[in-house]
């Protein structure tokens, strides 16, 4: 005879045990961990790039880049003078997940780690299901795609606490409206935290820096 | 994941771990209670998640072939998004995720339903 058993059980759960594991760790350590996210080409990796240069030295910087198939952006951040840098291969899997994340940091002396950015595979859906542990997910946005994204892919926008408009310099070549992707964002989460910025020109950089500097500050209550 | 041949892009490999994830939870389940055979899984799927039911079925249809699970019948459960207002106190239903008050207009939501992607129970002899 058929019998239901009752389970109500998080499918992720065991994703969940391992990024409140890392959670617990980077805490502990006081690091700053930040899960940035994006499509493809948004720039991620370029922002990363410019943020080591300006603040090698004043912040110590670990980075884990995670990648479908190559190296090349983790062998970028280490060319921008990454110290830590540690590529992740998903071997054709869209997202990182905690289990991942646990192997790195196992192997990572995380004593003098400042803050720790994990670059996530480029994808605004599937990343948005898994916690890595980190603080807060940072998504970035370029200004060659539609400026309706937030309405497309919510549940990154929801889960997101940063957004961070890239590519300024090529506003007006297309019809991105700046004003109108923030009034998207903020129609789906409210509290986000927006900086616009150029890597390519170098514009707007200073306040995405002065930010993270206030957030290391935070954390290691000093 | 390879469909008709070609890459269909990343949504179906999201599913698919998800799937995975099912599965996994599922036998060990299974052979925790001595069932013979899982009849149904039943899910609860937050809209806020991200996943989409149909894609799911689809990797674990796939998933499944020429495995015990192989047929099991899937139940979803499609879980709105529901909180309150914390600035007017009124209880709303997010639609479309616009997450502004209906009756206010403020921002400031607490959230407490539609993040759900839970196993609910299974059905099995």
């Amino acid at each position: 005879m058929n019998k239901k058993i009752t389970i109500e059980k998080k499918v992720l759960s065991e994703n969940d045990r391992l990024a409140a594991g890392i959670r617990r760790k980077l805490s502990e350590k006081k690091i700053v961990a930040l899960n940035l996210v994006s499509s493809p080409g948004s720039g991620k990796t370029s922002l990363l790039e410019k943020t080591l240069k300006a603040l090698n030295g004043k912040l110590n910087m670990a980075l884990i880049a995670g990648d479908v198939q190559t190296e090349n952006d983790a062998d970028r951040l280490k060319k921008a003078g990454g110290k830590i840098v540690r590529p992740v291969i998903t071997g054709g899997a869209c997202h990182l997940d905690a289990k991942m994340i646990t192997r790195v940091l196992d192997e990572l002396d995380l004593d003098e780690v400042d803050i720790l950015f994990i670059e996530n595979v480029g994808n605004l859906v599937c990343p948005s299901s898994y916690d890595l542990g980190e603080d807060m997910k940072v998504v970035l946005i370029s200004t060659t795609e539609g400026d309706d994204k937030p309405l497309k892919y919510p549940s990154m926008f929801r889960r997101s606490s940063v957004l961070i408009v890239n590519k300024t310099d090529l506003l007006g070549l297309s019809n991105f409206d700046i004003e109108q992707v923030k009034k998207n964002a903020r129609t789906i989460n409210a509290e986000l935290i927006v900086f616009e910025l150029s890597c390519l020109k170098e514009t707007g950089l200073e306040a995405w820096y002065e930010w993270l500097k206030d957030r290391v500050t935070a954390k290691k209550g000093r | 994941m390879i469909k008709n041949g070609e890459y269909n892009g990343c949504v179906d490999m999201h599913e698919l771990s998800v799937a995975m994830e099912i599965i996994d939870i599922v036998e060990k389940e299974a052979a925790k209670r001595n069932l013979k055979r899982v009849e149904e899984i039943a899910l609860k799927i937050g809209a806020l998640t991200g996943v989409d039911p149909e894609a799911l079925r689809f990797a674990f249809e796939a998933s499944t072939l020429d495995t015990p699970l192989a047929g099991v019948k899937i139940s979803i459960e499609n879980i709105p998004v529901r909180g309150r207002c914390l600035s007017c106190g009124k209880a709303i239903e997010v639609k479309e995720f616009v997450f502004i008050c209906p009756y206010c207009g403020a921002g400031d939501l607490e959230i407490n339903q539609g993040e759900e992607l839970d196993i609910a129970y299974i059905v099995g002899q």
